[in-house]
């Protein structure tokens, strides 16, 4: 296995008096999706936030290809090449598929809009991902199925040559079709060399995408198991218990938020 | 398709590094982007429209349809209106409410309003025909506490327009403050850039309520509607009336171009259009992108092009109701409107800018989180608005000859308003283009000018105008519902 892209290492974060992550320790490995899985409240997005440079950590460190980083904003995370992926689709319902993927990022000649060559790359990413789902490229988001919205918005994070995805609850609010389609999409993100990071609440989509399970429990880390390691039932164990068997942490009564 | 498989080889190896097994080669895209590739017959793109406008994207078609209507039902009542002196007339009247609309664009593109820009046109009225009629002695004109009062707000402008980096808004209102400061003599042109410029400064300071102390913009601009009302009554007077005696602004909405300039605006449109769309036509088929036919296209461009010569001929006709004297020539209003037109245009749909501004009227948090500075996207427009304004004014200033406490009270700013609207424009922000404030304000120009001729009274103007707008903004409500319930 190729070295970790992405490592947290003792990371802490309170809101407050909210001792929200107790040392969070992560490996992201390119070519893996790594799920990350917890009842509500267990601290998954806070975590996410903190990779993504949304919300300052209290202490630990992040390493980036083996470097320590300090991430302090959105920015800094999109220059590692860091894109997260939200559940409310950061998507502008009224432009079309090619000025979404570059919204913000807009390539330009001589001052004006590149038009041409921004809908040639965004052509190439969407068949590099073999999406097979959008007619024309020039399609306005608001008239794409949820499905496709959320395919566009990951595409858009492979345009930019992300090393790492953060993918929150991609699937949360699609159909089985629809849940279908962007699960295989996530699935050519791993395959492309990306490290990713899916959070989700569904059990069979985690154990069909992922290669590993990250459970969050109380804002521990759980455990951190092969997916082909663990059954169901033991992954629903961690998630409510924080213990399984040998797995998860030794004391789960004693944890307090 | 021989380059896009290549390119397509490119990205695969691309990541070739960090693959642990081969990614299959995706084959199958290739052929999903087919129908994106070549290039549409006819048929087929008569049929996209077809199916677009069916699904709710009607644009400015309503009001297109609206415009033939009117023309046809004014032209079989009334001799007169079908007449070249009444056309022509006709531009000249509509000239002023069309440029304000094209301000107010910007800012309902954001989904915001700007209920001041009709005194605010009026304000920088006022302060062009005082720095005309005082020679340049703005002190003078104003009054000692009105005059630092004005130069302080200009300097509020710079100040706040620098905080929030709209550096436009601090170069024009730095601008107005010299001439304000300096006293140059009586200049048309400059007294035309002092109005412009006092605009900007207007809109700097509405727009950081807005943006930045988070007022929404109806309020804001409500209660500067009431302000630039009183300031205009302050500046002229009750009762007043400043005159403005010189030829150059004068002839802003009277004059017309001779007969060579008529024919050279045709050659410089039409030739500069053509170019344009022909020159993004061909390179897009050069790079194997979607593109129309060329033979719409060029069927596009033909039809302008007669139909431009048609107007530029019959416009550099003579049109002077009696023999003593002669007028003829296209008015100026027209290539005055045309560069806006464009140059707007322009900046909408060709620069980062004018991309940014859709995407923060489509989704305001989506823009936030793709980087785009939205507090100064959403002020900067406020100032494009105001600056507008001011060019209205001198347009509706010129055509009567004076400015009065009433400048761009009244219905102004609901006429500007409703001309955007009844183009296309919607309220709740997204979507719009320049073109709608355009035809918006040639329907309420003819509508206002056939009633006219009718001799209908000012009543039956008003509900008839109020009516359009009223099947307007109908018409954008429920082609949106349309368009939401094509998307499931």
């Amino acid at each position: 296995m190729s070295e970790p892209i992405l490592e947290l290492r003792g990371i802490n974060k309170s809101f407050g008096p909210v001792h929200v992550l107790h040392d969070i320790d992560l490996d992201v490995n390119p070519g893996e999706v790594t799920a990350l899985v917890g009842d509500n409240g267990a601290g998954k997005s806070t975590l996410v936030k903190c990779i993504a440079g949304i919300h300052p950590t209290d202490s630990g460190e992040v390493l980036f290809n083996g470097e320590p980083v300090h991430i302090k904003g959105p920015r800094d995370a999109a220059e590692l090449g860091i894109e997260v992926v939200y559940q409310d689709l950061a998507l502008a319902d009224n432009l079309d598929i090619v000025q979404n993927m570059f919204l913000g990022r807009e390539r330009t000649k001589a001052g004006l809009l590149d038009e041409t060559d921004m809908e040639q790359a965004a052509r190439k990413t969407l068949a590099s991902l073999s999406v097979r789902t959008v007619k024309s490229v020039r399609t306005q988001v608001s008239s794409l199925s949820g499905g496709q919205r959320q395919t566009v918005a990951i595409a858009k994070a492979v345009l930019w040559n992300s090393k790492v995805v953060l993918l929150d609850e991609p699937t949360a609010a699609l159909g089985v079709a629809q849940t279908r389609q962007v699960l295989d999409l996530v699935r050519r993100l791993a395959e492309q060399g990306l490290g990713v990071v899916l959070i989700s609440h569904n059990m069979n989509d985690v154990f069909e995408v992922a290669d590993k399970i990250a459970c969050l429990y109380l804002g521990r880390m759980a455990a951190v198991v092969s997916t082909k390691d663990v059954t169901h039932g033991q992954v629903v164990e961690l998630i409510t218990a924080g213990r399984s068997g040998d797995l998860g942490i030794a004391r789960p009564e004693a944890a307090t938020i | 398709m021989s380059s896009e498989e290549a390119s397509m080889t490119d990205t695969t190896e691309a990541h070739e590094h960090t693959h642990d097994h081969d990614t299959p080669q995706p084959q199958g895209a290739i052929s999903d982007f087919g129908i994106d590739t070549t290039s549409q017959s006819t048929s087929e793109a008569v049929r996209d429209y077809w199916a677009r406008v069916r699904g709710g994207e009607l644009g400015s078609l309503p009001a297109l349809l609206g415009i033939v209507v009117l023309l046809i039902v004014f032209s079989s009542l009334s001799d007169t209106f079908f007449t070249l002196g009444n056309l022509a007339n006709l531009l000249q009247q509509g000239a002023s409410i069309t440029i304000i609309a094209m301000g107010l664009v910007f800012v309902l593109l954001l989904g915001e309003i700007d209920l001041s820009a009709g005194t605010a046109s009026g304000v920088t009225a006022a302060v062009m025909a005082l720095h005309l009629i005082h020679n340049g002695n703005l002190l003078g004109g104003m009054g000692d506490t009105v005059f630092y009062v004005f130069c302080g707000l200009l300097v509020l402008a710079i100040v706040l327009g620098a905080v929030m980096k709209v550096w436009a808004g601090v170069a024009l209102s730095a601008v107005a403050l010299v001439i304000a400061a300096v006293g140059i003599p009586a200049n048309a042109w400059l007294e035309m850039l002092l109005a412009v410029c006092v605009g900007a400064a207007i809109g700097t300071i509405t727009g950081f309520l807005v943006a930045k102390v988070g007022i929404p913009s109806f309020v804001v601009t409500l209660a500067f509607f009431l302000v630039w009302g009183g300031v205009v009554l302050q500046l002229i007077g009750q009762g007043g009336t400043l005159g403005l005696r010189d030829d150059t602004i004068f002839n802003v909405a009277n004059g017309n171009l001779n007969f060579v300039g008529s024919w050279a605006l045709f050659v410089i449109a039409v030739g500069g259009y053509a170019a344009i769309v022909l020159n993004r036509h061909f390179s897009r088929l050069r790079k194997g992108l979607v593109a129309q036919p060329t033979s719409l296209v060029l069927g596009k461009i033909g039809a302008l092009a007669v139909l431009a010569a048609v107007i530029t001929y019959a416009l550099s006709l003579n049109r002077a109701p009696s023999n003593l004297i002669v007028i003829e020539g296209v008015p100026y209003v027209v290539p005055l409107v045309l560069v806006l037109l464009v140059v707007g245009t322009f900046v909408l749909d060709r620069t980062s800018y004018g991309r940014h501004i859709y995407a923060v009227g489509g989704n305001k948090e989506a823009a936030r989180r793709a980087g785009i500075n939205v507090e100064r996207i959403r002020m900067s427009v406020f100032v494009i608005a105001s600056a507008a304004a001011a060019i209205g004014a001198i347009v509706y200033s010129s055509k009567v000859g004076s400015v009065d406490p009433n400048a761009g009270g009244g219905n102004t700013l609901l006429l500007s308003v409703g001309a955007a609207v009844i183009g296309g424009t919607s309220l709740f922000g997204g979507k719009g283009r320049l073109r709608d404030a355009v035809i918006g304000g040639a329907v309420l120009a003819i509508i206002q000018n056939g009633m006219g001729l009718l001799r209908q009274p000012a009543a039956v103007v008003f509900i008839v105008t109020g009516l359009v707008l009223l099947l307007a903004a109908s018409v954008d409500a429920l082609s949106r519902r349309r368009a939401a319930t094509a998307a499931r």
